[in-house]
């Protein structure tokens, strides 16, 4: 594999060991020095599109773990803003001699068209397009309900139910990780109100719902997706007080679920909104450990792609370096 | 002028005869003629139609000629088998006035390729708001007959009742670019099952039967002809089924990637594939190629839409829409229609030449291939077994979805009013354009 574009470029074999091999290097963070030689010399741009805080944040901290040279390539302040063309762009950072492109994009498909075309030789890695996919949150999303779940090297998410709250329309994450959890065999359903849908649905691979309280009992892991307030001002709801009431997660609603079920959320969160703070801030919300876990996950994948290596391959000793 | 002498050519498909051709018309059809001409073809295995027209295509001049100018529009349009095409008003500055017909209409002459129809703008600036000069479009030189705000709807409903009721004063149509605006808002590709999983705002087949429906209400209502432009989906076809049979007058055009192409082909996000409106699904090519054999869409019109490189090797969303058409649209809607048994070279002159020429007036053109007509004819050899090459074509832009697909066909010869514009499938130089 040479590029992660979409959650279904993965296979079942391609997941379980990106997910174990993120499980070997989440012990690093446990130590004092948390940096193994595996990318040394190797050059990431990180080209985002589009402003991130948390997802740039990660894949930066994942990189420089792994001892990547960074360098982040951010679309306001550079040529991009003043018109230069995604061909340009990638034409520049192939001679610059990028060996992987993290690239966030507002225009769905950007990483695909990067991957098929000629412009550049690296490593494509999507994180986050437009409406489309944001595979590493799928696949952090997976490592974190596995933990939970499922825990154990080799071990996938057969028959865990899975329920994805809210903007499923515009949602990349929604859309990645139908597609990631259906290939580990978790059951997917989705709720939302019909406007938040999108056409089609009906024959994804998932069960759909516009009834939340009917869906916690079965549910082993809940996910709560941002629901942008604009949305409202486009008729997908009345008001923000009714979205809260119908498919927003109170105290009451986490009640309803199974004593070992956890409450998702790929933040940002709206407080107040489709989550309430109670729920935010209970022991059962993994929203802090999906961050962390968000490290691990995307330094498996540069990793992989980048090194070419196997898990039997990952270092289970420490390097001269990395003690030193 | 020269005279030419095409030999065994299967006029429509039928049996194999001998056309004469001088001072511009058919002079004489029949088997072994043996009067002198200048020229002899040998047309042996070649289909003689009468010279296609388009009723839908951007030449992009004034104001795009990076994209395209009316001579190598026209040009294509030869190489395609044309001999006249309707120009589209979305030029810059727009074909609302008299002033920028008679400008396209006056490049049409002196490429000298294919007689250039312009299509004069319905609303001022294309805007949608107040209503072109109508009468001083159809009174210039280019006297023009047919009126579209092409990539555009007129969707203001009291606009269109007016400009169809206006245009009754001297026989013209409105042509619709059925498109609901606020359905559309931030549209990249038919909404279905494929936008749904690509992340891509959805153009609904709705949006374009929301229009058509009202539209074919308001002709009948005030007894004016409607043409609906680029139909794409299932529904409209029901519709204008439905109006027909109601004996209104309303006509419509389907293009040749519309009968071939799905919206499943978007998956490769490559925006070659790009346009508007968008690919549909297979249920609704079917019902278009069902529709156009049993007449109920009118003509095959390319809505040949050339575009720089650079406004589609891009993102999808920021890259244009549009396809060029014109040096294809002949091989397409033989593999599409004549080699699944759908229509036959009758009806392909029938709706590629004779139809789009009644609705939009054309004199000389769509005529019968017989003696005394015009001599607008093409040459069509469709044993011919080719892969597409876009860097062969005479259009100035590169933009089509066939690139490297093999196609049927190949138009050996156009003649304009007894003029060779291509012989042996290459352009005649401009010089000997006499």
């Amino acid at each position: 594999m040479r590029h992660l574009v979409s959650a279904a470029d993965l296979s079942r074999d391609d997941a379980l060991l990106l997910l174990d091999t993120a499980e070997e290097l989440a012990q690093l963070s446990g130590r004092a020095v948390k940096k193994l030689p595996t990318l040394r010399g190797r050059t990431v741009v990180n080209l985002f599109f589009e402003d991130s805080t948390r997802t740039k944040t990660s894949f930066e901290v994942a990189e420089k773990r792994l001892s990547a040279d960074v360098v982040n390539f951010a679309a306001k302040g550079s040529s991009v803003s003043k018109g230069e063309s995604l061909k340009d762009t990638a034409l520049t950072l192939q001679a610059m001699g990028a060996d992987a492109v993290v690239i966030r994009h507002h225009a769905s498909g950007a990483p695909a068209r990067l991957a098929q075309s000629d412009w550049l030789h690296g490593s494509v890695i999507n994180a986050g397009d437009g409406t489309h996919e944001h595979p590493t949150q799928a696949l952090l999303d997976a490592f974190t309900m596995r933990r939970h779940l499922n825990p154990g090297l080799g071990h996938d998410l057969a028959g865990r139910r899975v329920t994805i709250v809210g903007d499923i329309l515009h949602s990349r994450v929604a859309r990645s990780n139908v597609l990631l959890l259906n290939t580990l065999g978790a059951e997917v359903t989705f709720v939302a109100p019909p406007t938040l849908l999108p056409i089609g649905i009906e024959n994804w691979p998932c069960e759909v719902s516009y009834d939340l309280d009917s869906t916690l009992a079965k549910t082993d892991a809940v996910m709560m997706l941002r629901v942008q307030r604009e949305r409202m001002n486009a008729a997908f709801f009345p008001t923000e007080r009714e979205y809260s009431r119908r498919y927003g997660l109170n105290g009451n609603r986490m009640a309803r679920l199974p004593e070992h079920a956890i409450v998702m959320h790929p933040g940002p969160m709206v407080r107040g909104m489709e989550i309430t703070a109670e729920v935010a801030d209970s022991p059962r919300c993994t929203v802090v450990e999906q961050v962390a876990n968000g490290v691990s996950i995307r330094m498996a994948v540069l990793y992989l792609l980048l090194g070419g290596a196997t898990l039997a391959d990952t270092p289970r000793t420490e390097s001269p370096e990395t003690v030193a | 002028m020269s005279s030419y002498l095409i030999r065994n050519a299967q006029i429509l498909g039928g049996a194999a005869q001998d056309i004469f051709i001088s001072d511009g018309v058919i002079r004489e059809i029949g088997t072994d003629l043996t009067g002198e001409a200048d020229v002899d073809i040998d047309a042996h295995g070649l289909i003689a139609l009468p010279g296609l027209v388009d009723l839908h295509t951007h030449l992009r001049e004034p104001g795009r000629e990076d994209a395209e100018t009316v001579l190598t529009g026209t040009q294509a349009a030869a190489k395609g088998g044309f001999t006249a095409v309707h120009a589209m008003a979305n030029t810059f500055p727009v074909a609302d006035t008299a002033g920028v017909v008679e400008q396209v209409w006056r490049l049409g002459q002196a490429a000298g390729y294919c007689d250039v129809q312009p299509v004069g703008a319905v609303t001022v600036g294309l805007e949608g708001k107040k209503l072109a000069e109508l009468g001083a479009m159809h009174d210039s030189a280019a006297a023009v007959r047919v009126f579209s705000d092409d990539g555009k709807c007129v969707d203001d409903a009291v606009i269109m009742r007016r400009a169809l009721e206006y245009v009754k004063a001297f026989d013209g149509v409105v042509a619709q670019h059925a498109q609901e605006p606020r359905l559309t808002e931030g549209a990249q590709m038919n909404e279905g099952q494929v936008s749904g999983e690509l992340g891509l705002g959805g153009w609904p087949a709705v949006a374009e039967e929301a229009i058509i429906a009202r539209d074919v209400l308001l002709a009948a209502h005030v007894g004016s002809r409607l043409h609906v432009c680029h139909v794409s989906t299932a529904g409209s076809v029901e519709i204008i089924r439905w109006a027909k049979a109601k004996g209104w007058p309303v006509t419509a055009e389907v293009t040749p990637h519309h009968l071939l192409l799905t919206d499943e082909l978007v998956r490769s996000y490559d925006a070659v594939y790009k346009v508007n409106p968008p690919l549909r699904t297979a249920e609704d090519v079917h019902a278009l190629r069902m529709a156009l054999a049993d007449g109920t869409i009118d003509a095959v019109a390319t809505d040949h839409a050339p575009h720089p490189m650079e406004d589609k090797e891009c993102e999808w969303a920021a890259a244009a829409m549009g396809m060029v058409g014109l040096e294809t649209a002949l091989s397409v809607v033989q593999q599409a229609m004549v080699e699944t048994g759908l229509l036959n070279w009758e009806g392909v002159a029938d709706r590629m030449s004779h139809r789009p020429a009644r609705i939009g007036r054309l004199a000389g053109h769509g005529r019968p291939v017989s003696v005394g007509e015009p001599a607008n004819l093409v040459l069509f050899d469709p044993g011919y077994r080719g892969t597409v090459i876009p860097e062969s074509f005479a259009t100035r832009s590169r933009n089509t979805p066939y690139r490297g697909l093999e196609l049927p066909g190949r138009v050996h010869a156009t003649f304009l009013r007894g003029v060779p514009t291509v012989l042996a499938g290459e352009l005649v130089e401009p010089g000997e354009l006499a």
